[in-house]
């Protein structure tokens, strides 16, 4: 009986727990999705986008001292540049190439990051600085846990709540969602289909920034590799929620991060293949529901 | 207003327009009829510079518009209603309309465009919160209209804008042609519904396989036997 050592205490740790690191696959996935829904690209090197970001707040605050809130908007600056660039120079130029060979050159970008964090940081892993006001323990009831976990969700809801506010109720945002359906079209509006798609990297960037930053402070180890886990499941979280969709990926997100931290805690002999249960989500949703529980059916054009 | 001479479109190695020149006069309609293949829709494309032309020259009030962006030809007063409604499904009616004023700032006006848009489809104004996917094919056409509208174009071009629906709603959307050039908008249609469109052209030409075969009066090609036999068929001819 596995339940037998899971206290209300225990439970309601794993799930604060599960519910932080699902808002963290939630944030990075929107980016996925937003790119694909523009694109219909799978951006690769979004993962590494977001582990960069983790380097810039490293270096931010240990190497050049800054406080922590400077050193935190000169990362999602930082980050939002490095995904436009990533833009400009992998995807621009291929605006009108075949889908395959974009998808080569995004994993092309995803490489190549990796290799410059290697050069310009090096390969072992470094400690993210802690701030004490997220890190600190927190004591509520019996139940301890870092102040960081509750507000990991917090702030993603109001990053969220943001992100439908510009998608939705703005003209920069009509015109993201005019291009996700139809460039040429939106084109013969007037609309600026290059700026709205540097406009969507930029957020999503901004967003995979966000994430990072939180990821740091959770997580304190970083090294050059580690935006391809988190990477990875991001990219599994848009697509069970239906990739190009944003509610479906903050959806999947918190259903992976859950799913995740819950098997480990009910099942510890499965640890080892916690990385799997992505995976095999994955999986299931491709053979069940291919478009995803947010997703739309796909009609073919005619 | 509008001027094409010896326009050459090719898509790979096959000349779709061999060489083609036309012209639309401002406060005109002008139809270009035809039939499948025939290169009206390349030839709308080339305008609007979806398409690039291997050669001839486009100049719009004499400005060259080959090297001009599609972006901004709406900015010019240049807007095509695109083949097959094109309308963004995923988003409301409204929003439709809203980004067919993209680029204007003018607020006030956009808004009494709005209004003359709503007046004009009524059904629009119904249904401005549901999403355009949920609009019937007739109802979308008025609305990839009605957007075209909100740029406030001087050139209006139509690609097809009866193409599959029922005879009821062609007429609508023909009499609202109409309406449209009364308030001082130069039309340039592509039909293959020729006869409908040639009872409200002031000019059109007859594409046939990338050349013009054909111009005049739209009233004169309606009476013309051998555009009866082509495209009216025989029994059109009496009516």
């Amino acid at each position: 009986m596995f339940f037998q050592d899971m206290t209300f205490e225990l439970f309601m740790q794993h799930l604060t727990n599960g519910i932080s690191l699902g808002s963290l696959y939630a944030l990075i996935a929107i980016g996925y999705t937003m790119v694909y829904g523009i694109l219909r690209l799978i951006n690769f090197a979004h993962g590494e986008i977001f582990m960069m970001s983790l380097y810039f707040a490293f270096y931010g605050v240990a190497m050049f001292a800054m406080p922590w809130y400077v050193a935190f908007i000169v990362t999602i600056i930082l980050t939002c540049l490095m995904g436009m660039l990533v833009e400009r120079a992998a995807y621009k130029t291929l605006r009108d190439s075949p889908r395959i060979t974009v998808m080569v050159s995004a994993i092309g970008a995803s490489f190549f990051l990796q290799n410059l964090a290697v050069v310009l940081f090096g390969g072992r892993p470094k400690a993210f600085p802690t701030v004490g006001l997220f890190t600190d323990v927190l004591k509520i009831g019996t139940v301890s846990l870092q102040r960081l976990t509750l507000m990991i969700p917090i702030a993603t809801m109001v990053f969220l709540w943001g992100l439908l506010y510009l998608v939705n109720k703005t003209k920069t945002g009509m015109a993201m969602r005019a291009v996700s359906k139809d460039h040429e079209t939106a084109r013969l509006m007037g609309v600026d289909v290059n700026r709205t798609i540097t406009i969507t990297f930029a957020v999503g960037s901004i967003l995979a920034a966000l994430g990072g930053i939180m990821w740091g402070m959770k997580f304190p180890q970083i090294q050059p590799t580690m935006g391809v886990m988190p990477g990875l499941k991001a990219f599994i979280a848009a697509v069970l929620g239906g990739i190009g969709n944003i509610h479906g990926a903050v959806i999947g997100g918190f259903l992976l991060g859950i799913g995740e931290i819950l098997l480990v805690a009910f099942l510890p002999e499965l640890t080892g293949y916690r990385d799997a249960f992505a995976f095999i989500m994955l999986i299931a949703i491709l053979l069940l529901k291919p478009t995803g529980i947010m997703g739309e059916k796909i009609s073919e054009k005619v | 207003m509008l001027k094409i001479e010896n326009l050459v479109v090719s898509y790979n190695s096959i000349e779709a327009i061999k060489g083609i020149t036309l012209e639309v006069n401002e406060g005109k309609i002008v139809s270009l009829i035809g039939a499948n293949g025939a290169g009206k829709s390349t030839t709308l494309k080339s305008i609007v510079g979806l398409v690039k032309p291997q050669r001839g020259s486009i100049t719009y009030q004499g400005k060259d518009l080959l090297s001009t962006p599609t972006k901004d030809m709406v900015k010019h007063g240049i807007t095509l209603v695109p083949e097959g409604r094109r309308v963004f499904a995923n988003l409301t009616v409204l929003e439709n309309l809203k980004i067919g004023a993209y680029s204007r700032k003018d607020e006030k006006e956009v808004q009494k465009d709005l209004e003359w848009v709503y007046e004009l489809f009524p059904k629009l104004k119904e249904r401005s919160w549901q999403q355009a996917g949920t609009l019937s094919g007739g109802e979308q056409q008025m609305l990839a209209v009605g957007r075209g509208l909100m740029s406030r174009p001087k050139l209006l071009m139509m690609d097809e804008p009866s193409l599959g629906l029922a005879p009821l709603i062609v007429k609508e959307i023909f009499h609202i042609i109409k309406e449209i050039h009364k308030q001082g908008v130069t039309i340039l249609l592509i039909e293959q519904n020729a006869n409908a469109a040639l009872k409200i052209s002031d000019e059109a030409y007859v594409l046939e396989t990338g050349l013009i075969s054909m111009k005049g009066k739209g009233k004169e090609l309606l009476e013309n036997s051998d555009i009866i036999k082509a495209y009216l068929g025989e029994t059109a001819g009496h009516k």
